[in-house]
């Protein structure tokens, strides 16, 4: 499972860019801060890596491997 | 579910301070990871650091920290690694107060090779003032004070940190997570100074002004300019000009200050 904390997030689309399996997409609901946050497109692709929950500098993101 | 870093951060104080897109995130994630990994005794953790951007990382922190002048850090970290040598000292500085300020205290804590972990986030200009140039802004890059391109040879720390003698020294980048952590892990267990360099974006000041797209371009330009060491050998001069070499520099074992300072003392005691 993918977890994102939307009120941290403030849209860098760092986890976007650097997820190998391009798993992030930006969401369409602002959050509490006005911004975009990104939110999980397709979580089929995931391999669980977890590289998105080092590189996200807010800490919004978390894996748990089922 | 809670991000892994969260059992050491502050929670009230969240979100940080740092721009979006800012390396220091990356590596507060990365130092939390390695803590993790090493189940540290969290009382007997202390942070310290100067002025700066990176310096704010330890308030972030659930653990004792110091935020103390400008470049002094390594001195104030020398004291409390001497006066009590159970604690795991970890310092974060940026590259003004490693390589311009706080250079002198640098070499000397290097030369000493007490041990501590420095973690220094060098994202190549004076982020919280205004982008002013730094001692390692790159030649022909744009600062608020350099507009027409920077003119001087910027400052190798890795090279002056293992120069001044210290026991290991690593370079990576913000775009190299995984082998930070492993950096961090070892360089907290290294007896001795432990040098960590990180190349940080910092899209404010340093991507704005040389006319970077946004942060992601800054950070692929990190990523692809950085060349490990071992491929960089066989590399001529020419080839290596404007590149990032990261990879571990140095890894070796030397006497360290705080347990030689006690072994004199309790040789000289004067027992009554």
């Amino acid at each position: 499972m993918i977890f994102i904390n939307k009120e941290l997030c403030k849209a860098c689309y760092i986890c976007i860019e650097f997820c190998p399996k391009k798993v992030f997409t930006i969401s369409k609901e602002l959050n509490k801060k006005g911004v975009y946050p990104s939110e999980v497109d397709d979580e089929s692709r995931c391999t669980y890596c977890k590289i998105c929950e080092l590189m996200c500098p807010d800490q919004a993101i978390t894996v748990v491997k089922k | 579910m809670e991000h892994f870093a969260l059992k050491y951060l502050r929670k009230d104080r969240l979100p940080h301070i740092f721009c979006p897109g800012c390396g220091i995130g990356i590596i507060i994630n990365c130092t939390c990871k390695a803590m993790d990994e090493l189940n540290l005794d969290l009382d007997k953790v202390v942070l310290t650091s100067g002025i700066g951007c990176s310096s704010r990382i330890p308030g972030y922190f659930y653990l004792d920290s110091l935020h103390t002048t400008h470049g002094r850090a390594l001195a104030f970290a020398t004291g409390i690694k001497v006066a009590n040598p159970e604690l795991t000292v970890i310092c974060f500085t940026g590259d003004g107060d490693t390589g311009a300020i706080g250079g002198n205290h640098f070499i000397h804590a290097c030369r000493r090779n007490i041990d501590i972990t420095v973690i220094c986030v060098n994202n190549y200009i004076y982020g919280m003032t205004g982008g002013q140039v730094s001692p390692t802004t790159p030649e022909e890059k744009v600062a608020t004070t350099a507009p027409y391109g920077n003119i001087e040879n910027p400052l190798d720390l890795c090279k002056l940190a293992e120069a001044a003698g210290a026991s290991y020294v690593a370079r990576w980048t913000t775009a190299h997570p995984f082998q930070l952590v492993r950096s961090i892990k070892k360089g907290i267990n290294k007896k001795g100074f432990a040098f960590i360099e990180v190349v940080s974006q910092c899209y404010t000041y340093f991507g704005r002004l040389n006319k970077f797209k946004n942060n992601i371009e800054l950070l692929k330009y990190i990523k692809e300019n950085s060349i490990n060491i071992n491929k960089a050998k066989n590399m001529s001069e020419e080839e290596l000009k404007g590149k990032i070499i990261v990879g571990e520099f140095v890894d070796r074992e030397k006497s360290e200050f705080s347990e030689e300072i006690h072994k004199l003392i309790d040789k000289h005691k004067i027992v009554k």
